[in-house]
């Protein structure tokens, strides 16, 4: 392979994001230099264990993921603005789109939530840390790694352009050659291993680590909502681990799983992704629920209405999610009976779903409504995600489903409901638990700015595609004629998408403002909240997080303590020595061994490969022989640092 | 905390995943053995492998996954681990006969692309009354 090859070459666009990317590198190179942060950066957080810091290294990836799945989300409304455009050509847009939606669902919407259930789940059950702390940081950097060598496609060796469902045989080495597609299989298979750890690590976390007298039923919806999405990732995430390895074999080294030849499936392939990519959507959309109840119930000051009636739903959820996959290619031809049980079993599903709205309301039914922006976003949800279901529904009837199949009125259903689920969702919970992972809040009254422009930005970019897909546009398309009259509609659209792309900037600038000049919080409990995270004394938990772990009597523990007046003070007897983990280098490491392994595997180079697998195995082995037991935090210390946060 | 009893608390020698490890990859080299190396028919080699592979599944419950481990100490644990089992095993249902019927119904049959075409025609024939024709 030539270095014209290797290097993406001939577009100006890459040009200017290969500048860009060098000028960043360099940039953050001497900042580091020059302010002596190397050795923080490595001993504060690239070897860290602590949840809260791998939950906040995980909300950074995710928002500058969500960046890059934004500058490319623009590139195709700037595309589409006017008809017969030419400012990317259909190659490039493939790539944009296929880029797109893998970076928005597998490195931006679940590693945000991820992140925020890692700061979150271990405190709302008053835990010290998660069960495994060394394996949360394993599964922080095979992630991470995996979005970096998904990311890097663009200017090495070109990106895959088959659609983030790479269905076969588009995605076959002969329509799809090059190592675009190879990036694909090899960033989501590394980025998925750490998201099946996540998935044990979180289960065993909440079923084992809770406080005394946190019963499963005491537990908070929030805690809740995260075990059933750790359930299902369990059960989903194999189906994909294999699918991407048959294709990978099939690719690599020639065997014929979904290929045209030698008797492959390749409808196989569609059938086993969504297989997994139906239990996905649920994943990324159970933690945002979890994320509505938490805050609704705090700002009506209201215990959430049918807290049982929300779990039986997700649980309920849980099992249909893994029934329903084949409303996403009902258009394959499986049949009349096929098509007919898979459009009611969707029916179905709405209904739990349902249920769980009528929840939400009722909770805010007389109760004194705070309209904080966590708030706005939870009720901007409300309203729009029933929109995104309510179109579900209608996708649902598989025989209608033959006319929206593939169209814009499809591509705008999602996008209600990842975006106004989704999306929504992490912005409210990073807002909501924002001063209990930095200690001062974000500014409410730029934070209101955000959220009408984006609300506003979002509806007049996504509602007129119902419409363009009612009139026939089809999904991933790169231009259209001037005679369709799709013009106008679309125009309103890219208006509407520049609109959250502001609000956006606006959300960084916030950040960045309230870092200079937000009022720091003086106690742990930002919001007059209900449940655990908010009992500690300091704004941000010491890295123990509880001096002395809390005893349970019921749900919203702490609200009720502070009703009856009995939140307890601590005293120095209280306090015992305390075990920590310690620190590690090594998920680093093997993290870094994995972008070897995936690298040379892209490029189809196995010494490569073997020397990233050897060096996989390498940190294993040493982790198996390394007899490390943590350490204690002295009596002492703890008094310390909880006076000083007092 | 984490690990705070566990640590070292395995003791001797982990004889049991070492013979399951080896036990497994035994199983995996005679499975492609049946497939490569013998001139079997198609459907015994299917009915061998398929045994091998539940061999091995129920092989790594026992070997690794603990799924005899008992412990009675709460009831929670005891009853997450049934949930758990149920739960494995209809999703494994779900997967394997969901995709069997969705693959072999309709037109989605004809994949077998290099099935010859009278074949095909055949299949053809005898379904698509309930079906559209648009979708080819
Ligand atoms: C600024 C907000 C966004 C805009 C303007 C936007 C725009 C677009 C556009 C223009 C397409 C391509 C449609 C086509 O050509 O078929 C698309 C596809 C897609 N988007 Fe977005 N999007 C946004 C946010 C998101 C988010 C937050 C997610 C997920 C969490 C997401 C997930 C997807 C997926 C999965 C696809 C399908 C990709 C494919 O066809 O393979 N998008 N989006
Ligand atoms: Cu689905």
């Amino acid at each position: 392979m030539k270095w014209d090859e290797f290097f993406v070459t001939g577009d100006p666009l890459i040009y200017g994001a290969d500048v860009s990317i060098v000028l960043t590198m360099a940039g953050i190179l001497f900042y580091m230099t020059r302010y002596k942060k190397w050795k923080w950066l490595w001993t504060e957080w690239l070897t860290t264990v602590d949840h809260k810091k791998l939950g906040i290294m995980y909300i950074v990836s995710a928002v500058l993921m969500l960046f890059r799945g934004g500058v490319d989300a623009l590139l195709m409304r700037t595309q589409l603005a006017v008809p017969e455009a030419k400012f990317l050509d259909s190659q490039h847009y493939n790539e944009i789109f296929t880029t797109h939606g893998t970076i928005m669902i597998i490195f931006m919407a679940m590693p945000f939530l991820i992140g925020i259930i890692n700061v979150v789940v271990p405190l709302q059950i008053g835990a010290r840390d998660v069960a495994y702390p060394y394996l949360n940081a394993v599964s922080f950097w095979t992630f991470f790694i995996g979005a970096m060598l998904f990311n890097i496609s663009f200017v090495i060796g070109g990106s895959p352009s088959a659609g983030w469902t790479s269905y076969m045989p588009l995605a076959s080495n002969e329509l799809s050659p090059g190592p675009g597609q190879n990036y694909y299989l090899w960033g989501l298979q590394i980025a998925g291993i750490g998201t099946l750890l996540t998935g044990i690590n979180f289960l065993v976390t909440i079923l084992k680590m809770r406080a005394p007298g946190m019963t499963l039923f005491r537990m908070p919806m929030f805690t809740w909502s995260s075990l059933v999405t750790m359930v299902i990732i369990i059960f989903a995430f194999p189906i994909l681990t294999v699918a991407l390895a048959l294709m990978s074999f099939d690719r690599l080294f020639g065997s014929h799983f979904f290929t045209l030849q030698g008797e492959g499936m390749d409808m196989l392939w569609a059938n086993l992704f969504w297989l997994w990519g139906h239990p996905e959507v649920y994943i990324v959309i159970l933690p945002a629920f979890g994320i509505f109840s938490e805050i609704i119930s705090t700002f009506s000051k209201k215990t959430l209405f049918g807290y049982k009636a929300m779990i039986w739903s997700m649980l309920l959820i849980a099992g249909y999610s893994f029934l329903v996959w084949v409303h996403h290619f009902f258009t394959m031809g499986s049949g009349a009976a096929v098509n007919s049980v898979f459009s009611i079993t969707t029916m179905a599903i709405g209904i739990p779903t349902g249920v769980k709205i009528f929840n939400w309301l009722f909770t805010m039914y007389r109760g004194k409504i705070q309209f904080t922006t966590p708030m706005l976003w939870s009720l901007g949800f409300i309203v729009n995600f029933v929109v995104g279901g309510v179109t579900g529904v209608m996708l649902a009837m598989a025989a209608a489903d033959y006319q929206y199949h593939n169209t814009y009125f499809l591509v705008s259903h999602f996008h209600y409901v990842l975006i106004a689920g989704t999306v929504f969702g992490c912005f409210a919970g990073l807002i909501y638990w924002y001063p209990k992972m930095f200690g001062y809040k974000l500014n409410e009254r730029i934070g209101k700015w955000v959220f009408w422009l984006f609300t506003i930005g979002f509806n007049v970019c996504f509602m007129p595609q119902y419409f363009l897909g009612l009139d026939g546009m089809p999904r991933r398309v790169y231009t259209y004629s001037e005679e369709s009259g799709w013009g106008p509609l679309n125009m309103l659209s890219t208006i509407g998408g520049f609109m959250m792309g502001i609000a956006f900037l606006v959300l960084v600038y916030n950040m960045y403002y309230s870092f200079r000049f937000a009022k720091r919080e003086t106690t742990g409990d930002a919001w007059g909240g209900r449940t655990l995270e908010w009992s500690t004394p300091a704004a941000m938990p010491p890295f123990y997080n509880f001096a002395k772990i809390p005893e349970v009597t019921g749900l919203d523990h702490f609200w009720r303590q502070k009703q009856e007046g009995k939140v307890e003070k601590l005293t120095a007897k209280d306090i015992k020595k305390i075990h920590m983990p310690n620190n590690s280098g090594v998920p680093f490491i093997m993290g870094s061994f994995f972008f070897v392994l995936g690298f040379g595997f892209v490029f189809d180079w196995m010494w490569m490969a073997i020397i990233g697998l050897i060096g996989v195995i390498g940190t294993l082995i040493y982790r198996s022989f390394e007899y490390d037991d943590g350490y204690y935090v002295s009596v002492e210390e703890v008094i310390e640092t909880e006076k000083i946060s007092k | 905390m984490a690990n705070k009893t566990e640590v070292n608390g395995h003791g001797g020698f982990p004889w049991k995943h070492l013979v399951g490890f080896v036990l497994s990859i035994v199983l995996t080299l005679f499975a492609l053995w049946v497939a490569l190396g013998t001139d079997l028919s198609l459907t015994w080699i299917l009915i061998i492998i398929f045994g091998f592979a539940f061999l091995q599944a129920a092989l790594q419950l026992l070997m690794f996954m603990h799924v005899t481990e008992n412990s009675t100490n709460t009831k929670l644990t005891g009853r997450v681990q049934v949930g758990n089992i149920l739960f494995a095993a209809f999703v494994a249902i779900v997967i394997v006969i969901g995709s069997v019927w969705v693959m072999t119904a309709g037109h989605a049959k004809h994949d077998k692309h290099d099935k010859p075409k009278t074949e095909n025609r055949e299949n053809h024939g005898g379904e698509h009354d309930s079906e559209e024709h648009g979708s080819h």
